[in-house]
């Protein structure tokens, strides 16, 4: 120790020599430590200013006062002094655990895998989000059905080219007559059965037809059909409904093409084509799917007379939507499970 | 269909210029949907050459070929690709002789192949060109020697270009008829569906010759005893005879080409003409040879065990249903489908019965689906023949064969017409335009069905429109206004959006499925789509509710499950009671292209049939008449539960080994994790209890339960499968999986919740170790401390789980991290501690728990 002479009165040299040991000893402080040591040294009891306050005792009383305020700035000087040391020390070291932290974000570890909805089933639910944004419902029926829900009620008579023209599974014993539905139209007779008129609905879902796996077939394919059964519905209100569908869908650029085709359960019966003008290769007239007037047969099966009412009915091919729209290639990508196909979707398609 | 151009072009006006792509494009606007173009895929130069002079050389290999020489340009003229007047041709064939008019590709031709035509050396010759066969020009399958012209009758100039001479410059426009438009299965049809697409002249083929009744009648009898659904099996039947046909007569080459691009083989001039006149005008037509017929014709069912030998040399047992065609010596033939041996029309055949005949679709249908034999003809059968055009295309045939064949109209012949009246279609004013959403003027409804080929009438409220016999599809109102729609353009029809009524959105259900998968794939699992074919034995192994113990294998009773009757995988015939076989195949399939880490997930459908119930329907109830509230019951009882399920597997890591991240095994935990996302998503809590499983690990397996109004209900199984179950599916030993039922869990959600008012008031913290027998499950030990310590229990976590040193063998000492609290003030220690070990004595009592020292 002995920084200074140990005083024997209180006199501004003396004070001065203590304050200015302790200011040179809080500047030379460079860590939280060495300042508590010097805060130690300078302002403990056994410190210079300590013992020269102690020597206030032993002053006349005329002069407490005067050595009173000498010894009181002192000690707020040094006072002062620490404190601003002591802030300085705290940032600078707070400042260097935090440079000692820094980590490689680019490099953080996961604690979680992504994983993905499939883009089929999220095609279906945007369809499905469409419609629902129109005031249509979703209607769901069966993947085993009847064959009164498959083919008769939709005006395929079971001796006609049509009917065998579907490629159907049939469930054993074929004489229980049950089918894998070979397209979502039997959810359109469900629809009509169950509910009150006028029904606007659609019905996404799998469908079955005993076509071997290639790059453009599956026997287990999903399709989307639409059904909308009023008083006075056209076939204007048709195009009007497939218009507003495919713009939500692909753009405002995309359009519907109606031409002439047959289909059992719709007279008069149209194939739908879509001016896709996000296609890859080029904007460009694409087949989607068949739609039409709902068959007074249809109607009829439902009890629904068709001189009261009317109404349309469509259908898309929800892998046929994946591969325009997407640039899906080969249904084996679709159908294989292959991880990797998902993932490149994440959440959303 | 194929339809040549030159074909169509002879009974509709094709402007100059027309490509084939034009020609589909305007048949796709009237509904015959575009497929391919078909051509003869050759170019020239190929032309008639005429063999001047030949010399046989005999090759070290045996074989003899001749050097050849050939004019191929008149007189001194330069050939048609610049060469000489005469060429050295090696050809290896031998059916020719000298002055026979040839087919010669000269150098620069290309043959269909693509086989382009160069001079090339060959057994010491420059060859210059080739003499072609007719296979080698896409004609037909001959290969037996070169094409001699004279063998088609024709003696054309030398140097006359050779693809126009054999028809080989025409192109067919291939379309897909639907099945309502069987008419449009001739080139009359097609013609006319032309026609009414662009406004072109069409001439009726069928107005270009009259039929000529007979004079001598040939006896035919139609005797239908069993009408199928009430229809009888011929309803037109015409026959002609001709007499003294020249058997070694060619077909011409302009016959053989047209038939060629319109999909059908050269066979002899009289098969080909019955094939012509069945293209030109859509009626099938079979031939007989006269000579060979024993006695008359009757048309009739099939007896019992009856058989018959047809054309393909097949011996076919007959159903009853099958209509015949038969003589006095039995069947000859299978009506409308395929003829039969005993009467074929041979090589020496020289008079000939021709048969025009109407049969009813229905009879046709079956039979062809019954023997498995689709020809042409059942397929124009099937769907609709014009009735009225049978005379027409027998008297077309019988003029073919008497121009072509040297053959002799005879007067033998018959004609049974029992064609009923069409009846009239009433179309009221304003019906089409009211179904279509467009004004058509009365002009235009009259023109379009008058273009069709309608005959009208006028009525007071509206027209009596009669369809053309060729259009039995034309049945109602609806019908018409698809015609009239389409001849005035489907593009004239407006857009106009309707409003429907307000809707309800989503089900509750139906929100809930979309939301459980994106939890589970936010949540770290991919969604896949497997197919729902498995196999039996899949199905006995995963079908199974939890709760069937075992050590693996397959249940000896197995689980009632619904096969296919004609599937595509004969090793996978059942609908998949459990996803689970799906996702292990496709964990398998994504392991084999090196992805290793796997969490897959599928919601599907699964096909539950319940022991002892039939399922279907005996009877399926007529279409167009609503069924009765009974029969709708009864079909829907008949189709079996297909609950909505929902499936997870893992295997590999959760998580891989990163920089400061060790790897993460999947596991059990994994699959119980999953099943907490599910009750998540869905809003219902799901109890998960130690079960039991025969594909599943026995110490490693929890049964899902859900809570109803009959108390807890299985939902499904969590935990790792059997290794070995594991092993079988060629995957790692550890595969984590859960399903769960979510119809059933779907079922209880969507109650509305009473929310509890949150505490504010501090909170007191305890531990609590209590020891119990190890296998007293921690999550029934934390139910009981949960009902001990009563309503000031805040918060009960279990934190540890430690067995060893400090606790006796076969007992182990849960820690639970307990918080108290009470709503209205601050609790003191000894209220908490009180509670506490109110919760003790409730596990002392359950469980013989005692306070860890």
């Amino acid at each position: 120790m002995g920084l200074v002479s140990d005083p024997t009165e209180i006199s501004e040299p003396a004070v001065s020599a203590a304050v200015d040991a302790a200011l040179a000893a809080i500047a030379a402080a460079n860590d939280s430590a060495a300042l508590k040591t010097v805060r130690a040294q300078h302002t403990g009891e056994a410190s210079p200013l300590a013992r020269l306050n102690a020597l206030m005792r032993s002053v006349p009383g005329d002069q407490k006062a005067a050595a009173g305020k000498l010894l009181g700035q002192a000690r707020g000087a040094v006072a002062q002094a620490f404190s601003a040391r002591e802030a300085a020390i705290t940032e600078a070291e707070a400042a260097a655990q935090l440079a000692a932290e820094t980590v490689d974000v680019t490099a953080a570890a996961s604690t979680w895998t992504p994983g993905a909805r499939h883009p089929l089933t999220l095609l279906q639910e945007r369809v499905a989000d469409v419609f629902v944004g129109m005031g249509w419902e979703v209607a769901e029926g069966p993947e085993l059905e009847s064959e009164w829900f498959n083919f008769d009620a939709l005006n395929f008579d079971e001796d006609h080219p049509a009917r065998a023209m579907q490629d159907t599974f049939f469930i054993d014993p074929p004489e229980a007559h049950l089918v894998l539905r070979t397209h979502t139209s039997p959810v359109q007779l469900r629809a009509l059965l169950s509910r009150e008129l006028p029904v606007y609905v659609v019905a996404p879902g799998r469908v079955f037809r005993t076509d071997e796996l290639d790059a453009t077939h599956t026997p287990v394919f999903h399709q989307i059909e639409g059904i909308a059964i009023d008083k006075g519905l056209t076939m204007a209100h048709l195009r009007g409904t497939l218009d507003h569908f495919v713009k939500a869908m692909f753009g405002p650029e995309a359009k519907v093409r109606l031409r002439p085709n047959y289909f059992p359960f719709t007279e008069p019966s149209a194939e739908l084509d879509l001016w896709h003008p996000t296609f890859k290769d080029g904007a460009r007239w694409i087949e989607w799917g068949g739609c039409g007037m709902v068959n007074a047969n249809v109607l009829r099966s439902a009890g629904i007379d068709p001189e009261v009412y009317s109404g349309f009915a469509f259908g898309v091919g929800v892998e046929r939507a994946l591969m325009f729209r997407n640039d899906v290639k080969d249904m084996h990508d679709m159908v294989e499970g292959d991880v990797r196909f998902s993932q490149q979707y994440g959440m959303t398609v | 269909m194929r339809v040549p151009l030159s074909w169509l072009g002879e009974f509709v006006d094709l402007a100059p210029g027309t490509t084939p792509e034009d020609v589909h494009a305007a048949l796709v606007s009237v509904g015959l949907e575009e497929e391919e173009i078909h051509r003869f895929e050759l170019t020239g130069p190929i032309v008639v050459g005429q063999v001047l002079e030949f010399v046989g050389e005999e090759q070290t290999n045996g074989k003899t070929i001749n050097w050849c020489q050939v004019r191929v340009a008149p007189g001194d003229e330069l050939a048609a690709d610049g060469g000489p007047a005469v060429h050295g041709i090696v050809c290896g064939a031998h059916n020719f002789v000298v002055g026979d008019k040839v087919v010669v590709t000269l150098p620069g031709a290309v043959l269909p192949g693509p086989f382009p035509i160069a001079p090339r050396k060959t057994y010491g010759h420059v060859s210059d060109g080739m003499i072609a066969s007719a296979r080698e020009l896409g004609l037909g399958d001959e290969h037996d020697g070169i094409l001699v012209l004279g063998s088609l009758g024709l003696d054309p100039e030398i140097g006359t270009d050779a693809i126009s001479l054999l028809g080989l410059d025409d192109t067919a426009v291939e379309i897909n008829v639907t099945p309502d438009r069987g008419y449009a299965f001739s080139i009359r049809g097609v013609a006319r569906e032309y026609a009414h697409a662009t406004g072109a002249a069409f001439r009726d083929p069928a107005l270009a010759i009259s039929p000529v009744a007979s004079t001598v009648a040939f006896p035919v009898t139609i005797d239908d005893q069993a009408p199928i659904r009430g229809r009888v099996g011929a309803s037109v039947f015409v026959t002609r005879a001709v007499r003294g046909v020249d058997p070694t007569r060619p077909s011409p080459a302009w016959l053989i080409a047209r038939l060629k691009l319109a999909g059908i083989r050269s066979i002899s001039l009289i098969v080909d003409v019955t094939n012509y006149v069945m293209i030109e005008l859509g009626q099938p037509i079979h031939g007989y040879d006269l000579d060979r017929l024993a006695g008359g014709i009757t048309v009739r069912r099939a007896q019992p065990g009856e058989k018959l030998v047809t054309l393909d040399d097949v011996t076919r047992t007959l159903n009853v249903e099958d209509l015949l065609i038969t003589d006095e010596s039995g069947p000859i033939g299978l009506a409308g489908v395929m003829g039969g041996q005993s009467t074929e029309i041979g090589s020496g055949t020289t008079n000939v019965l021709i048969e025009a005949a109407n049969f009813d679709p229905v009879s046709i249908a079956r039979t062809a689906r019954r023997h498995k034999l689709p020809s042409e003809a059942s397929r124009r059968f099937e769907r609709g023949v014009d009735p009225a055009v049978a005379a027409v295309a027998a008297a077309r045939v019988v003029q073919l064969l008497v121009e072509l064949a040297g053959g002799e109209a005879d007067g033998l012949g018959s004609l049974h017409d029992a064609t009923p009246d069409a009846a009239p279609i009433i179309l009221p004013t304003g019906f089409i335009s009211g179904l279509i959403g467009l004004e058509y003027t009365p002009d235009e409804v009259r023109s379009s069905l008058a273009e069709i080929g309608a005959s009208l009438e006028e009525t007071e409220t509206g027209l009596n429109v009669t369809p053309p016999s060729w259009r039995p599809d034309l049945t109602d109102k609806w019908t018409l206004a698809e015609e009239v729609a389409r001849i005035v353009g489907y593009d004239r029809i407006p857009s106009v959006l309707p409003v429907a009524p307000p809707g309800r959105g989503l089900t509750h259900a139906q929100t809930l499925r979309r939301q459980v998968a994106q939890t589970l794939a936010a949540t770290g699992h991919t969604e896949v789509l497997a197919y729902p074919f498995v196999s039996e034995k899949s199905n006995n192994l995963f079908g199974l509710p939890a709760g069937t113990a075992g050590t693996g294998g397959t249940a000896e009773t197995g689980v009632p499950q619904i096969r296919v009757a004609n599937p595509l995988d004969g090793e996978a015939p059942f609908l998949r009671t459990s996803i689970l076989p799906g996702l292990l195949q496709i964990m398998h399939r994504n392991r084999s292209r090196g992805i290793t880490d796997l969490a897959v997930f599928e919601l599907g459908t699964v096909f539950r049939p319940v022991a002892g119930i039939r399922y279907g329907s005996s009877v399926v109830p007529p279409g167009a008449v609503r069924p009765s509230r009974q029969l709708e019951a009864e079909l829907n009882a008949g189709i079996p539960p297909q609950p909505l399920s929902v499936a997870i597997a893992l295997t590999g890591f959760t998580v891989r080994h990163q920089p400061g991240q060790p790897a993460v095994a999947a596991g059990w935990q994994d699959a119980l994790a999953a099943v907490r996302q599910v009750a998540l998503a869905s809003g219902v809590a799901i109890t998960v209890r130690q079960g039991s499983h025969q594909a599943m690990h026995p110490g490693r397996t929890a049964e899902l339960f859900v809570t109803t109004d009959a108390g807890l209900t299985s939902v499904g199984i969590a935990g790792e499968l059997l290794p070995r179950i594991a092993r079988d599916a060629d995957l790692p030993a550890v595969v984590a999986v859960a399903e769960i039922d979510l119809s059933a869990v779907f079922a209880q959600a969507g109650t509305e919740l009473h929310a509890i008012p949150i505490a504010t008031m501090p909170a007191a913290t305890q531990d609590l170790s209590l020891v119990v027998d190890v296998q007293v499950p921690a999550g029934e030990v934390l139910q009981a401390v949960r009902q001990g310590c009563g309503p000031l229990l805040d918060q009960a976590e279990l934190v540890d789980d430690y067995r060893g040193t400090g606790i006796l063998p076969g007992r182990k000492s849960l820690t639970f991290a307990l918080r108290f609290r009470a709503p209205d003030r601050t609790l003191t220690a000894a209220e908490a501690s009180d509670a506490k070990l109110a919760g003790v004595s409730v596990t002392a009592a359950r469980f013989g728990a005692t306070l860890r020292e």
